[in-house]
């Protein structure tokens, strides 16, 4: 079989989703589906308050009621080991019911235990929880009294050339300040867990991104080994981050399942998911750039801020930008964190790069705008042949392709590039674009093959499917790197018990699970002379990858939009939108491409659409639901038109880089600069409401109103 | 949730005697307000009536040559309605303007008069206000209040009602009619909501335990150039920030008629007379427009984070006002 070729290559070919069937018949497990005998459901309850301290629970009318097994709180549940953390060090937030401290409204104070989850509600319902509270904090902005450098665990910051010198030199200076809100994940399956212990091991079915790492988590917490701890997680119906950290269900379920002796299951109700699972942090940015008459960059200063929790550290990377896109002979970033008594923020689609290239990308458009250029031009010509901050070769850089080719596409040439010079009827219309990257890597991660004796292969890595269609993208890796057909290939993954392996997140799960499926086929190969079956080849790449690459590594893209105001009551729509996307070789087109376009929805969301309200009186979010929380409903959608420049990256063996959250970076620039160019006002605070336009129209208003 | 049990009437009086006879009960329509309310916990009724079985469906013409559309009509069927798209053109748009097309199907126009405010806090027990715990405060006034009121609202409470379909009705003049154990009733739309004061739990005049049967809509000539135009945060799915109900009656180029209603910035659908007055038989220009809105909104009294409203709801009569009477001059 080692000779055989497969009748055609299965990356690139557009296929499917593997699991696409079982989703629509209903027939595919999520993690509140998975059957377990003797089960529990617990009921979670959330403070109420913004910071104090639990001074009562009780508990007595609820541990009366039909079905209840009891409550835990601060007082009675399993201690857990405060060293647990994720990536930036020990994290509070998981240190769930451990003690009587408030740190954020929302914060899971109580779990209630009953047979069934209505029992579970409705004595949870009877539960008193009295709080002291304390002062709160919630003020965010960046010159808060707080605000303090940010982490620089991800890099030092750019300093390079004297930036007051360039400034002072520049022919014109934009100094401006962006701002975006809070913004909630809250993917459409709410986290849920199922979990019981047996033995001293731990397992649970569990809504996440990354069971490996979450199986790290839970074995810190509860003291036992790490393979102790058996996470899967089959089918996640949607992340966007929030279930990329080990979240509360699966701590609280595993918490009951110990002290209950039972399988327990908890499931977070909507409002829960928004109050206490993952938050895109605020951002409030000062941006400052120069250049010269002719449109060379001089200078560009971006100091971003963004909110955290002191619980634990983060880091809103939205500086990638500033010292990747565009060459100026000074750059400085200062990436600057605001601790506040909020949820502690963690990565949400596109972290840093979503809101960092809102505002240099807007900044960028205002330089265009002072200086008369095309915006186009402006981009074109600032391209650097090196890192500007790094000095290091890209490995790959199709920004200029994206661009020309988006250009091409969606009609930029003949553009007016005044502002509120396109009309239809009583609409202005406008066009914008922007250009962004992003990081793209490899992380260690673990797979097996297996060369069974019927012929066929199983694969097995710790990849998990979120929805993306990694299953399938991973079948298509195997059939062509073992080269056989894809009929030929069993896929598990997404169970901790396969070995080590990277969550799906920061846009490198498909290029690390990839990576270690090309290096386990490899091995397998060479033993396949030997006729003994099953035989089977595992890798762990951790020693095969180099982690200080001499290169800039990242992905890059366009992206144009159309959007039309009405200025007597400030609505914005799109009305089309284009990306152009340089994401290295594309696996599977088809869902490459839904990866992109949900990507773009989800930055027109942002543009337009997503912020989560707190009431500075209580520091509550008062829209923790889709009621309240507006994301684009399908008439908000216009066309989107999304394509890929070919596109190769060296240092992958199989020239990939990574596409699932480009797509999000790039599109509230565009749009907010097409809606600079219909009206001529600068929205600079995100999302654009309708009353913000208003206001900006302020005296256009009489004038326009009636045009027919 | 509490434990609730659920009956089914099949006859008016039945319901009304089903209702009457348990101090806790309460009418279900579609429920798609009331079931989410009790998921909440914000309402707890002990029992509820489901009316969605009663003779009470479907729209007939009425002998003066109005409609009456019966309190268990859904909202589809009434938006869908041939004669109401004939008549009251701005009803169905109203009507179709609203929610989604599954709960469109659900819903029914009784339940539609007598669904509760969005206001967030309204709906979050852990929070002060007025209008579900009387006397404990509005966290919207000090708070959140960016979809709040801009007329008509008091210091007890500045929340808005949410139903589009009312907003017509309140232009066309509709009546509601009711039943109960001690015979039938009405009440015109005008005075149907009551006004905010210090108790906004108080929101209609309907008796206790009366039960909707029809809304009746006379005859209004201009309302058949109706227009309902709805501005919200995105394109659908969202309920109103500002819309407005306007039917006009242009001839020679002066108004002969107007009919305009607001919603999104009152506890009820704002009629908006005092622009009708400015407009009646005055010049159909876009100047007498604004002109009649800025007299609507002279008594506008925004809080701090919603002064928008105001110059949205100017902006959206004007603009509407104009749009029809560029029609009626084609
Ligand atoms: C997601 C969502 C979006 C929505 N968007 C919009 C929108 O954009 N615009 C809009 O206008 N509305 C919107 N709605 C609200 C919707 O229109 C109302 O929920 C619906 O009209 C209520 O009708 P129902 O029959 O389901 O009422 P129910 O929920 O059954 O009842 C509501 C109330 O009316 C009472 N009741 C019902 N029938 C009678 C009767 N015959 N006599 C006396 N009392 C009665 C009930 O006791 C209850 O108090 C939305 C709702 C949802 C859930
Ligand atoms: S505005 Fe009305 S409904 Fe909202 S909190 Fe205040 S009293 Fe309650």
């Amino acid at each position: 079989m080692s000779t055989e070729q497969p009748a055609t290559a299965a990356i690139g070919d557009a296929r499917p989703r593997i699991e696409g069937r079982l989703k629509v018949t209903g027939a595919a497990r999520y993690a509140a589906d998975e059957p377990a005998p003797d089960l529990a459901h617990g009921w979670v309850i959330t403070a109420t308050v913004a910071r104090g301290r639990i001074s009562a629970v009780d508990a007595s009318a609820a541990l009366g009621m039909p079905g209840v097994l009891g409550v835990l709180d601060h007082r009675n549940a399993p201690r857990l080991d405060p060293r647990a953390g994720n990536y930036f060090g020990p994290d509070g937030s998981l240190l769930l019911l451990q003690d009587d401290v408030v740190p954020y409204a929302g914060r899971p104070v109580v779990l209630v235990v009953a047979e069934t989850p209505e029992q579970a509600r409705a004595a949870a319902g009877a539960v008193v929880v009295t709080y002291e509270p304390y002062p709160h904090d919630v003020d965010f902005r960046l010159d808060h009294p707080a605000a303090r450098p940010a982490s620089t665990a991800f890099g030092p910051e750019a300093d390079t050339g004297d930036i007051e010198a360039e400034l002072a030199a520049s022919a014109v200076v934009v100094d401006e300040r962006y701002r975006t809100p809070e913004e909630n994940c809250s993917a459409m399956e709410p986290h849920a867990a199922t979990a019981w212990w047996q033995d001293g091991h731990l397992h649970a079915v569990d809504s996440n991104q990354g069971p490996f790492s979450v199986s790290q988590v839970l074995a810190t917490l509860f003291g036992v080994d790490r393979d102790h701890v058996h996470i899967r997680a089959e089918h996640v119906g949607g992340g966007f981050g929030a279930k990329g950290p080990c979240g509360p269900q699966v701590i609280l379920a595993s918490m009951a399942s110990r002290s209950f002796g039972r399988p327990v299951r908890v499931v977070l109700t909507r409002e829960q998911v928004f109050l206490a699972t993952a938050l895109r942090p605020p951002t409030d940015q000062w941006l400052r750039i120069g250049a010269d008459a002719d449109g060379r960059l001089r200078a560009v200063h971006h100091r971003p801020a963004f909110a955290l929790s002191p619980l634990a550290e983060y880091i809103e990377w939205c500086t990638e930008q500033a010292r990747t896109l565009y060459a100026a002979p000074a750059i400085r970033t200062e990436l600057t964190a605001v601790p506040l008594d909020i949820l502690p923020p963690s990565p949400m689609r596109g972290p840093g790069a979503t809101p960092g290239s809102f505002a240099l990308e807007s900044a960028m458009d205002e330089v265009a705008e002072r200086l008369g250029l095309d915006p186009l031009d402006l981009r074109l010509r600032n391209q650097p042949a090196v890192g500007p901050v790094s000095g290091l070769p890209f490995s790959s850089r199709r920004s200029v392709a994206c661009l020309r080719e988006g250009a091409r596409r969606f009609g930029w040439a003949g553009r007016d590039h005044r502002p509120r010079t396109r009309r239809e009827g009583r609409l202005l219309i406008g066009t914008g674009l922007a250009a962004t990257c992003f990081s793209a890597g490899v992380f260690p991660s673990t797979a097996s093959i297996t060369a069974e004796a019927d012929g066929t292969f199983t694969v097995a890595v710790g990849a998990t499917d979120i929805g993306t269609g990694a299953r399938t993208a991973l079948t298509a890796v195997a059939a062509d790197t073992l080269g056989v057909g894809t009929e030929r290939i069993r896929i598990r993954i997404a169970d901790s018990d396969l070995g080590m392996a990277w969550g799906a997140g920061g846009s490198r799960g498909t290029t690390s699970w990839s990576f270690a499926i090309t290096q386990a086929a490899a091995k397998l190969r060479e033993r396949l002379g030997d006729p003994a079956r099953p035989v089977t080849a595992t890798v762990d790449t951790t020693a095969l990858i180099d982690y200080q690459p001499a290169t800039e590594r990242h992905t890059f893209s366009a992206v144009f939009a159309e959007v039309s105001v009405d200025p007597a009551t400030g609505e914005v729509r799109v009305r089309r939108m284009l990306g152009m996307f340089a994401v290295g070789r594309v696996i599977n087109p088809l869902l490459a491409r839904s990866q992109v376009v949900g990507g773009m929805i989800m930055g027109l969301s942002m543009a337009l659409h997503e912020e989560g309200v707190r009431d500075p009186a209580t520091g509550r979010q008062v829209n923790p639901d889709f009621a309240g929380y507006h994301i684009a409903a399908h008439a908000d959608v216009p066309d989107i038109e999304a394509e890929f420049v070919p596109d190769y990256e060296p240092q992958d063996p199989l020239g990939l880089n990574g596409l699932g959250e480009i797509g999000t970076a790039g599109t509230a620039a565009a749009i907010a600069n097409a809606v600079w160019h219909a009206t001529g006002v600068r929205q600079r605070t995100l999302p654009i409401r309708l009353d913000r336009v208003l206001e900006a129209e302020g005296a256009e208003v009489r004038g326009a109103v009636g045009v027919a | 949730m509490r434990e609730f049990s659920y009956r089914r009437a099949s006859g008016v009086r039945e319901a009304l005697t089903l209702v009457a006879e348990h101090d806790d009960a309460r009418y279900l329509g579609g429920g798609t307000n009331l079931v989410d309310l009790m998921k909440h916990g914000v309402e707890t009724p002990g029992r509820l009536v489901d009316v969605r079985r009663l003779p009470l469906g479907g729209v007939r013409e009425t002998p003066d040559g109005g409609l009456a559309i019966g309190a268990t009509t859904t909202n589809s069927d009434a938006a869908a309605h041939p004669e109401v798209r004939r008549r009251y053109p701005a009803l169905s748009q109203a009507v179709l303007a609203g929610a989604s097309g599954q709960l469109r199907n659900m819903a029914t126009v009784g339940g539609n008069l007598l669904q509760r405010t969005r206001c967030g806090y309204f709906a979050d027990l852990s929070q002060p206000c007025n209008k579900r715990a009387p006397g404990s405060g509005c966290a919207a006034i000090t708070g959140a209040h960016h979809n709040h009121a801009v007329l008509g609202w008091t210091g007890h409470c500045a929340a808005t009602h949410p139903s589009d379909m009312a907003v017509p009705l309140a232009a066309f003049e509709a009546v509601v009619r009711y039943e109960t154990l001690e015979g039938p009733g009405e009440i015109p739309l005008a005075d149907f909501y009551l006004p905010v004061g210090d108790r906004p739990d108080l929101e209609t005049a309907l008796p206790p335990g009366a039960l909707i049967t029809e809304i009746v809509l006379p005859p209004v000539a201009a309302a058949r150039r109706s227009r309902y135009r709805k501005v919200r945060e995105r394109a659908s799915y969202a309920f109103a920030t500002v819309s407005v109900a306007v039917a006009l009656d242009v001839h020679d180029g002066f108004v002969r008629d107007a009919r305009i209603a607001l919603g999104g910035v009152a506890s009820r659908p704002w009629r908006a007379r005092t622009a009708e007055e400015v407009l009646r038989d005055a010049p159909a220009t876009p100047d007498r427009f604004r002109g009649a809105a800025e007299a609507e909104l002279a008594t506008a009294d925004p809080l701090p984070g919603n002064a928008y409203k105001v110059t949205l709801a100017r902006n959206l009569i004007e603009a509407v006002l104009t749009e029809l009477a560029e029609r009626d001059g084609r």
